[in-house]
């Protein structure tokens, strides 16, 4: 287990380097730079240009300004938004916990909904069931996200008017930022109404996000548990007399989990990714939305201080998944 | 018992307040940079900016005229250099947890804001970035001389040169005035680019909190010193996607929404529940002819291609009804404009003629650039180019189709690649020379320049470098009105449209005006 440890842990320093060059050359290679962006139709004399970009270290060599920039991550400065002119870490912080609200809602729901359809499917292997979960995992991991997000919102909020159009609560409702989790805040707050309000703001996003991981979840256990099904422990535990629900339960589910878990892992990337496609079309305050913005506005800082961290961010449940991965299956400990 | 009574009461007072208290939401289009409207260009910033502070001049609500702000009278030397403003006296500023303000607004707050804007020396000037654009932009750094503060209550700007604008680029928004006060608090607190982050401004409502991305908050501030506003609370809420917009207008989720799409203008009007209210814009799309590139330093050429157009079409087909026929660089709206001018007529035939006057009977090929984003002048560039570019294959002229990414077009199209580029304004003061110069004035037809025909007529650039200079403005008018049949003969642009900015809000907002400049106001609007 120490070994597989530090051996995942030596893979993040090659990875963290990887993932700043490829952040740093992709955010380069796009046309303009923030200067740029920032001129209106009235056009800026090559002097103010010069002396933007002098001021922003943007004159320097690209090889330059990528060593200054390794530099000064070495030194813990993520840089500063050069539109806001606010700390990368700060505005992190300040955008990090609706992502996450977001997308632990997401994948709540994904595990909440696609765990028990996988095993229903495997266990009616054939059934009506089981081909409704088959086409509805294949239409809901093809769907793309934005199209669903602005299908849900037309539906359900406009149509029907079951939930609000975009949002984290009612704009009415002033929920002083104590941790940042809106649901938390608005529990403990004094407006009656506001932990409802956050509540019924997030059930649309969370569905519209978790969409995939729930298609991914119930098709891999789906699989996982149809294999496990057909197991010879899995028929002496039948053989036993032990009851139907027990012998999927306790016996089945638990071994059909390890590779469930594995996808789990990688689902928190793909998350983090539609959370960019659902922050937009929601107006979720999140990180993804912060990174469109960022894009719109080639503010360097933010995008590679931002991509960064999420990419440790994913490293990190990687590596925790491997953890639970050796915790579930003794034989890798070893 | 008692008790029980006390709280009762308490709690109906409370319930009965917040019945009372009205709070408008308004669905803006996106986050501000910051709370500093001197450090960025940005309408969606000057939106956010605008209930918080006051300037020394206003425009009138709904006209590009100015009224007395901050400076309750002006007087102008005869030379038309030196401009002495009186202030108002008593005007508060708001407050909040970091500051509590123990003086009214004066000159040092003044001498503050332009000082902060020009001087390198000037401990503000690099806060938060330090980039002035608009004061640059606006050619303030080498117009303003001095700035003076002659007593409390009194300022006194000399200029280089005479400039009738002044006054009205003392209304914009990078005009805003900071607290000079509040900036010494924090600086001694070392945090002063909390300034503009926090602002503290003398306008009708204060701030009170912004989650970006998500909301601005704001309050009535009762110690304004002109008309209080109507509202108790003014919400932004911030939402990107015009779709999102106008699903929160209806479930009335937000009362007034920014900028809708043309698609839904329809679905809008037909709406019991909402209104929606239009204004000319203070803009201008049109087509520039390259002027230093063969063939279109020929004005026969420029004269033949805009013969060939027809704009009819291309209104109809891109603006979808929200736009009006231009003919002018000017919108019909300001004053000078000149109605007299007769557009170049739509003749094929004629154009054909011109053409080959000019030497070129069969035609040539051209490449036309065409914007790859929306603007308030122009909703769809490219299928606007699509269109001519069929109206100029009837004349022989073969127009392939260029883009770029926005930032890149805009370089490049300032520096003067194209041959034929669409582009077009949108006016910062409501004065003519506000769209003459920096649009066909021989200065901005320089490589990076925003003169993108590179224009340059002397006779033209005399008018309008006289007109600036006067103060009546029956005479400015007059030269305007010369230059502009200037701009007929000589086309260096063909004018497209002036499109027509759309409002749409709730039935029970009363007391919405719309602004010329776009900017989105809330200090008389009520809700009923």
């Amino acid at each position: 287990m120490f070994r597989l440890l530090t051996r995942r842990l030596a893979l993040i320093v090659p990875t963290f380097i990887g993932v700043t060059l490829l952040g740093f050359l992709l955010i380069h290679s796009i046309p303009g730079d923030p200067v740029e962006v920032r001129v209106g139709e009235r056009g800026i004399s090559a002097e103010r240009l010069a002396y933007f970009r002098h001021e922003l270290g943007l004159d320097q060599p690209l090889w330059k300004q990528f060593l200054d920039y390794e530099g000064q991550l070495l030194h813990g400065d993520l840089g500063r938004s050069v539109v806001t002119q606010e700390s990368v870490w700060t505005e992190f912080k300040t955008f990090f916990p609706a992502t996450f609200e977001l997308s632990v809602c997401a994948l709540a729901f994904a595990i909440l909904v696609g765990l028990p359809l996988g095993v229903m499917a495997a266990v009616r292997r054939g059934s009506a069931l089981d081909y409704g979960l088959i086409g509805i995992s294949v239409t809901g991991a093809s769907m793309p996200i934005f199209w669903w997000g602005l299908m849900a919102v037309l539906i359900f909020s406009v149509a029907l008017g079951w939930t609000p159009v975009s949002g984290r609560i009612d704009d009415l409702f002033y929920i002083e930022p104590r941790t940042g989790f809106l649901l938390i805040d608005a529990w403990f707050s004094d407006e009656p109404g506001a932990f409802r309000s956050a509540v019924r703001h997030l059930i649309l996003p969370a569905i519209v996000l978790g969409t995939v991981p729930l298609a991914t979840i119930a098709r891999m256990t789906r699989s996982a548990m149809l294999e496990v099904l057909g197991e010879d422990y899995v028929r002496t535990a039948r053989a036993k007399g032990l009851a139907p629900g027990r012998v999927v339960v306790v016996h089945a589910l638990r071994n059909a989990l390890i590779p469930v878990v594995t996808v789990l892992g990688l689902q928190v990337g793909a998350l983090l990714g539609g959370a960019i496609l659902t922050e937009t079309v929601f107006a979720w305050p999140g990180v993804g939305h912060w990174l469109v913005e960022s894009v719109q506005r080639r503010d360097y800082n933010v995008l590679q201080g931002g991509t960064l961290l999420i990419a440790v961010l994913v490293m990190l449940v990687n590596l925790g998944v491997d953890v639970l991965y050796g915790v579930l299956n003794p034989r890798l400990r070893h | 018992m008692r008790l029980r009574i006390l709280l009762l009461a308490g709690t109906a007072l409370l319930c009965a307040a917040t019945a009372q208290a009205k709070t408008l939401v308004y669905c803006s289009e996106g986050s501000p940079e910051n709370f500093s409207p001197m450090l960025n260009t940005t309408g969606t910033t000057f939106d956010a900016n605008h209930p918080v502070y006051g300037r020394l001049i206003e425009f009138k609500p709904g006209e590009t005229g100015i009224e007395p702000g901050l400076a309750e009278r002006w007087d102008i030397s005869l030379d038309g250099k030196v401009f002495t403003l009186h202030l108002r006296p008593g005007v508060k500023w708001h407050s909040n947890a970091a500051f509590k303000p123990t003086r009214d607004f004066n000159a040092d707050d003044v001498l503050f804001t332009f000082n902060r804007q020009a001087k390198d020396d000037h401990p503000f000037h690099k806060v938060s970035g330090g980039a002035y654009d608009y004061y640059g932009d606006m050619g303030l750094p080498k117009l303003i001389a001095g700035l003076e503060k002659i007593d409390p209550l009194t300022v006194r700007f000399t200029l280089t040169e005479p400039s009738a604008p002044f006054l009205s680029d003392l209304a914009m928004e990078f005009a805003s005035i900071q607290s000079a006060e509040y900036g010494d608090v924090l600086t001694k607190a070392a945090k002063p680019e909390q300034i503009d982050q926090a602002p503290i401004g003398t306008g009708p409502f204060s701030f009170v909190a912004y989650q970006r991305d998500a909301t601005i908050r704001y309050r009535r501030f009762d110690e304004f010193w002109g008309p209080k506003a109507k509202l108790d609370a003014l919400v932004f809420s911030i939402n990107k996607d015009p779709a999102v917009r106008l699903a929160k207008l209806r479930a009335n989720e937000c009362q007034v929404s920014a900028y809708p799409a043309p698609a839904d203008l329809p679905g809008i009007r037909a709406d019991a529940s909402l209104k929606l209210m239009d204004q000319p814009g203070l803009n201008i799309g049109y087509l520039a002819f390259n002027t230093q590139k063969k063939p279109f330093d020929d004005k026969r050429v420029r004269q033949a291609l805009s013969m060939a157009l027809d704009q009819k079409a291309i209104l109809d087909a891109v603006f979808l009804g929200a736009g009006q026929p231009a003919k002018n660089l000017i919108p019909p709206t300001m004053w000078s404009y000149n109605d007299a001018v007769q557009p170049w007529p739509l003749d094929v035939a004629a154009a054909k003629k011109l053409l080959a006057e000019a030497g070129y009977p069969e035609g040539f090929e051209t490449d036309l650039w065409a914007m790859p984003v929306q603007r308030p002048y122009n909703p769809d560039a490219r299928r606007m180019a699509e269109l001519m570019q069929s109206d100029l294959a009837k004349i022989g002229v073969k127009a392939r189709i260029v883009s770029f990414e926005w930032g890149e077009y805009r370089k490049r199209a300032q520096a003067g690649e194209h041959s034929l580029a669409l582009f077009g304004w949108t006016g910062d003061n409501g004065d003519p020379d506000n769209f003459f110069v920096p649009l066909a004035g021989c200065a901005a037809a320089r490589v990076g320049g925003g003169n993108i025909a590179k224009w340059c007529n002397r006779e033209f650039e005399a008018l309008v470098g006289k007109a600036v200079t006067l103060t009546d403005q029956a005479e400015r008018a007059k030269l305007y009105e010369q230059a502009q049949i200037i701009m007929r003969e000589e086309q260096p642009f063909y004018d497209i449209a002036h499109s027509v900015a759309f409002q749409p809000m709730r039935k029970n907002v009363t007391g919405y005006v719309m602004s010329p400049f776009g900017r989105h106001i809330f200090d008389q609007v009520d809700l009923q």
